[in-house]
């Protein structure tokens, strides 16, 4: 038991060196990122234009589950016309960006680690190194960059159509008028809480993406190591966007 | 001149090479044998710098790869080419792309460097690349594929497009990982003609890993014989066929018996 306690112990401590190390030679390319701009947009598409609909109707749903969750809740203890700024703020510092993330995790950092970790076992990386390539610079980089930029984006999307969602909810199960609910979007709403939620966006975008891609450097095994990597990556990426969040919320109430 | 001494390689405790020294001469035609898992292909990846040497050294023209950096690895690597084993061809890419791919990255890795004082040459056209390529795949005989993507391709023509994507930046080393392995015996003799045609044409320094006796026979005007991570035997195709040794005859037995 303490041998493997020992093992699971290295490994992590190892795996966690490794995910730095990318980390910062990941930033090494940042000019180099942004000046030869052709695989960031590529890969800003990919995430940003090609998760929207999906992130839409997430956020959709999620937007009016809130709003039913937040009149059950309140029932017999606060009046309904609370029921904007319950969940306006519940959806721009927690739901919007955290399942926006999990999301993108699911979409966007398995399909990452599925096509570096492809690239890995049919010796496709080697080729890249063997034409002078650096991987980092060429896949890394654009793909870390691309997500840290987009996913605030997708977030704003997100915390709008929600939004939309439980005015809709709103409106037909609980009889609030566009005034009254937005009135009381308005009462309680703080810029802090949107930027706030923006902040944890670009966290877990970054998070998300150096996850997948590292997963994906570290794939072995051929096509069934492929397929372990996918799962992988969604499982570390979903799991970390919920660690992440818990830190970020434990540095600004310290703060 | 490729210069490697005391290479020693392991992978947790697979010892794959355990002492290798060869010294390759500019413009010589090398080929490299051995039984699978001999550690060809992990001298090959040392060579390259895609893999460290756990122990001795292996030096490139002036460069010790062993301490070189990213940087310099990747200013050696323009010149060199690889044809991998299974042509590790870019799926995601057309053909054309993939036989781009490292002369349009170098050049705009340049072209991003440059001073403005510099007198270095622009990096090349859309057009002019475009061009390049069609002249790399003619070389490789190889026609009207620029468009289609590897998985529209057979084995013996993504080991063609493999071969004119290490021709593009016009290499002063060429390495083959296996160039015939996987192939049949008419694409094989094929694949054999391109590389010594290209060979003469080229003037290039040829690393051939494999093996297929043939290939060997045909090619090479020098043969390593790699036993457990050591070099057995040193010679010209000749010597190796007419050797009494008895493990250089069990391995050209084992060959006449599984190919003939």
């Amino acid at each position: 038991m303490l041998a493997w306690t020992g093992f699971r112990v290295r490994r992590f401590l190892a795996e966690f060196g490794a995910i730095s190390r990318l980390l910062y030679r990941t930033f090494t390319y940042t000019g180099a990122t942004f000046k030869n701009r052709s695989l960031l947009v590529k890969q800003m598409y990919f995430i940003g234009t090609g998760s929207v609909p999906l992130v839409l109707m997430i956020g959709f749903f999620t937007g009016m589950v809130s709003a039913l969750q937040a009149a059950y809740l309140f029932k017999g203890l606060i009046p309904n016309s609370f029921v904007g700024s319950a969940v306006s703020r519940a959806i721009f510092v927690e739901l919007g960006p955290v399942l926006t993330a999990i999301v993108v995790a699911g979409r966007v950092g398995a399909s990452m680690a599925a096509e570096i970790g492809t690239m890995k076992v049919t010796e496709q990386i080697d080729a890249l190194e063997s034409l002078g390539i650096n991987p980092i610079r060429f896949l890394s980089a654009p793909r870390f960059f691309a997500a840290v930029l987009m996913m605030p984006i997708l977030v704003i999307f997100a915390d709008c159509i929600a939004l939309v969602g439980s005015y809709v909810v709103s409106n037909f199960f609980l009889g609030l008028s566009a005034k009254v609910f937005f009135d009381s979007v308005q009462r309680l709403f703080d810029v802090k809480d949107v930027l706030l939620g923006l902040l944890k966006a670009l966290v877990f975008g970054g998070t998300t993406a150096l996850l997948g891609v590292y997963v994906g450097f570290a794939t072995d095994g051929g096509a069934e190591g492929v397929g372990k990597a996918t799962v992988r990556a969604f499982v570390l990426s979903s799991a970390m966007v919920l660690v992440m969040d818990f830190v970020i919320w434990t540095v600004i109430s310290k703060a | 001149m490729i210069e490697i001494k005391g290479l020693k390689k392991s992978f947790g405790n697979n010892v794959v090479l355990q002492g290798v020294d060869i010294t390759i001469r500019d413009g010589e035609t090398l080929a490299i044998i051995g039984a699978s898992g001999c550690g060809k292909s992990v001298l090959l990846k040392n060579i390259l710098g895609l893999m460290k040497p756990d122990h001795g050294t292996v030096r490139v023209d002036d460069l010790l790869i062993n301490t070189a950096t990213q940087r310099e690895l990747e200013r050696l690597r323009v010149r060199m080419g690889f044809l991998f084993q299974n042509a590790a061809l870019f799926d995601s890419m057309t053909v054309e792309e993939n036989v781009t791919l490292g002369l349009r990255e170098h050049e705009t890795r340049i072209e991003r460097s440059r001073g403005s004082a510099n007198q270095q040459p622009k990096a090349r056209s859309q057009t002019e690349l475009k061009n390049l390529a069609k002249e790399k795949l003619n070389l490789v005989e190889l026609w009207n594929k620029e468009e289609s993507k590897p998985d529209a391709l057979s084995g013996g023509q993504r080991k063609r497009v493999g071969l004119a994507r290490a021709l593009m930046m016009d290499p002063a080393y060429m390495f083959y990982d296996e160039p015939t392995t996987g192939l049949d015996p008419v694409l094989s003799d094929q694949i054999d003609a391109l590389i010594q045609s290209l060979t003469q044409k080229l003037n290039v320094t040829s690393i051939i890993v494999t093996h297929d006796m043939f290939t060997v026979e045909r090619i090479a005007e020098r043969v390593i014989y790699l036993v457990k991570g050591l070099v057995y035997f040193d010679g010209t195709p000749d010597q190796l066929k007419r050797s009494e040794d008895s493990e250089v005859k069990k391995f050209l037995h084992r060959y006449s018996v599984s190919d003939h």
